[in-house]
């Protein structure tokens, strides 16, 4: 369970968040929406211990954020980020491999090696493996980044805007994997997502910030609704429901 | 990855070899003695500028920057000035061989340190600003040098100019000594922490994710670089490009993202151009221009390339 309590954070005299406490239970797909500026990747970054903690505290399975060893951490919470550069020449294999590194340090056992090769199959990465990093679409280099999430095999995946430059076929494939992953293996994956309907398709819980607050917090189909989009957006756009799921008409 | 490892080495005892043997007349015990410990020192401050070098372009997150390029051997010879102008030339000449370096190590580590998260704090991820910084930087530093030089008299001018190159030859054994293990220190705690080097590339997110933040490792990195760069210039005076040529070598001999790979890499090839350029200019050329001179430039036209292609 990932407890945030009473976290307020400033950056330069502007409160970004603002006394916001929540509690995310293990499994399945939590979407952090809300306009620009609302403080999700703010809140994201806090958790992923991106940025220091200026009041309030955050657990991750009992682990307290700034006080928990690193490679602890490591082995219990990963973090993709949103720009999907390396400054080295990695291989598809390298990069995966690095997920490893938290419980081999630099050197893999022959039961590390066998793992990265599974998680290469499994994400369709064989024919890539040995293809440098810059040479990949932006689709495969996301398959290749969440393959090593996999292989990291952390309780809890953050991620933070994973479907800016994506078309909506990546997008989808994308989110099928993190579905995939919540459900066969029970992972948490806490993810900021800008398309509210992306948000209400994969999500199981959807917590939306305005202002640095949670302002709506709940299953898709209780919270995605004209008047969401009216408080927290500020837009009038309609929200229908098509087989049971809440679609914003935009 | 090995098999170039192992030719890399080949070419390093080859050219070592020809250094030590190469034109030799008399005596072979007072050549090899006399050589060799040349030879240990070429082999020192390559190994250790290029692996500050490679180290500091890896937690800067860019292969351009040397700390040098940052400002290193202005601030080196700032110092000297100043050293030269508050003793006087003469006291500075007389000062022992091993004072003086001590108090350059100390000086250049403590104002390095300094001048490292200066320029790293102003740049965060942005590179241009980064060199920008460093360069600026320089100029101040060498303008407040040029200044005290004028200040003082042009007998001591001498003295200090006599510092402001890099040389090889006349260097005293036990200073040779210190700066082994002081090197080597530094070098037995790079190789230590070689892995967790190869998780920065990754970028801060990722390096988070594993478990090695990187500001706990960039605090390691740049006093180890500190400490490598002061000492070979306290021992034998600055050389700018030296680091950049070397690890652009580097990188297009072994293209591996591994430290263990890239270290030793850069160690021999260090040495090969140090080793290899020292014999070809004294033995098989002739030439007196110091060898400085010619990898200065050579590694001026390198770092303009890699300059103008990354604006691209």
């Amino acid at each position: 369970m990932i407890e945030i309590e009473n976290v307020t954070h400033r950056i330069a005299g502007r409160t970004i968040l603002s006394d916001v406490s929540l509690e995310l239970e293990k499994g399945g797909i939590v979407a952090l929406v809300g306009p620009n500026g609302a403080g999700k990747s703010t809140l994201l970054s806090l958790v992923a211990r991106l940025l220091p903690l200026q009041s309030g505290g955050i657990q991750v399975d009992g682990l307290r954020i700034g006080v928990a060893a690193d490679d602890v951490l490591a082995r219990t919470l990963a973090i993709l980020p949103q720009e999907l550069n390396v400054a080295s020449r990695l291989t598809v294999r390298d990069l995966v491999g690095f997920g490893r590194y938290p419980y081999h340090k630099g050197r893999p056992t022959s039961e590390d090696t066998a793992l990265v090769a599974h998680a290469l199959t499994l994400f369709d990465l064989d024919d890539l493996a040995e293809r440098q990093l810059e040479t990949l679409s932006g689709g495969q280099r996301q398959r290749a980044f969440v393959a090593m999430a996999y292989v990291q095999d952390t309780e809890y995946l953050l991620l933070d805007e994973p479907l800016n430059n994506l078309d909506i076929g990546t997008s989808r494939a994308l989110m099928e994997q993190l579905r995939n992953l919540a459900e066969t293996r029970n992972r948490t994956i806490v993810i900021v997502l800008h398309d509210i309907n992306y948000a209400a398709a994969y999500a199981d819980r959807i917590v939306a910030l305005k202002a640095g607050q949670v302002v709506a917090d709940g299953p898709p189909d209780q919270v995605v609704d004209d008047g969401l989009l009216r408080r927290v957006f500020g837009t009038d756009a309609r929200v229908s429901l098509i087989d049971g799921r809440p679609v914003v008409l935009v | 990855m090995h098999v170039r490892l192992a030719g890399l080495a080949g070419l390093l005892i080859l050219c070592c070899g020809a250094y030590l043997t190469l034109g030799a007349r008399g005596d072979w015990s007072f050549v090899l003695a006399h050589r060799g410990q040349k030879l240990a020192a070429l082999l020192l401050v390559g190994m250790s500028l290029s692996w500050a070098t490679v180290i500091f372009q890896t937690i800067t997150g860019n292969r351009i920057l040397t700390p040098s390029i940052m400002g290193f051997d202005a601030l080196y010879l700032l110092l000297q000035s100043l050293l030269v102008w508050s003793l006087g030339a003469r006291v500075y000449n007389t000062l022992p061989a091993q004072g003086l370096m001590a108090v350059n190590v100390v000086m250049l580590c403590a104002a390095s340190l300094v001048l490292f998260m200066l320029v790293l704090r102003a740049g965060r991820d942005d590179l241009m600003r980064m060199i920008l910084t460093g360069v600026v930087l320089s100029v101040l530093f060498r303008s407040v040098t040029s200044y005290f030089q004028r200040v003082i008299d042009p007998n001591e001018y001498a003295v200090v100019q006599a510092v402001s190159f890099a040389r090889f030859s006349g260097l005293e054994t036990d200073l040779l000594i210190v700066a082994v293990v002081l090197s080597g220190g530094a070098m037995a705690a790079i190789w230590r922490i070689r892995h967790r080097l190869d998780v920065l590339p990754l970028g801060p997110v990722l390096s988070t994710s594993l478990g090695e933040p990187p500001k706990r490792a960039q605090w390691q990195v740049l006093i180890l670089v500190s400490v490598l760069v002061a000492v070979s210039t306290a021992l034998v005076g600055p050389v700018a490009f030296f680091g950049l040529l070397v690890t652009s070598l580097t990188y297009l001999v072994v293209p591996s993202p591994r430290h263990a790979h890239l270290l030793p890499a850069a160690a021999l090839i260090a040495g090969i151009v140090l080793v290899g350029g020292q014999t070809a200019m004294e033995r098989v050329l002739n030439l007196s221009t110091p060898l400085s001179v010619v990898v200065e430039f050579i590694g001026g036209l390198v770092f303009l390339f890699l300059l103008l292609r990354s604006l691209r």
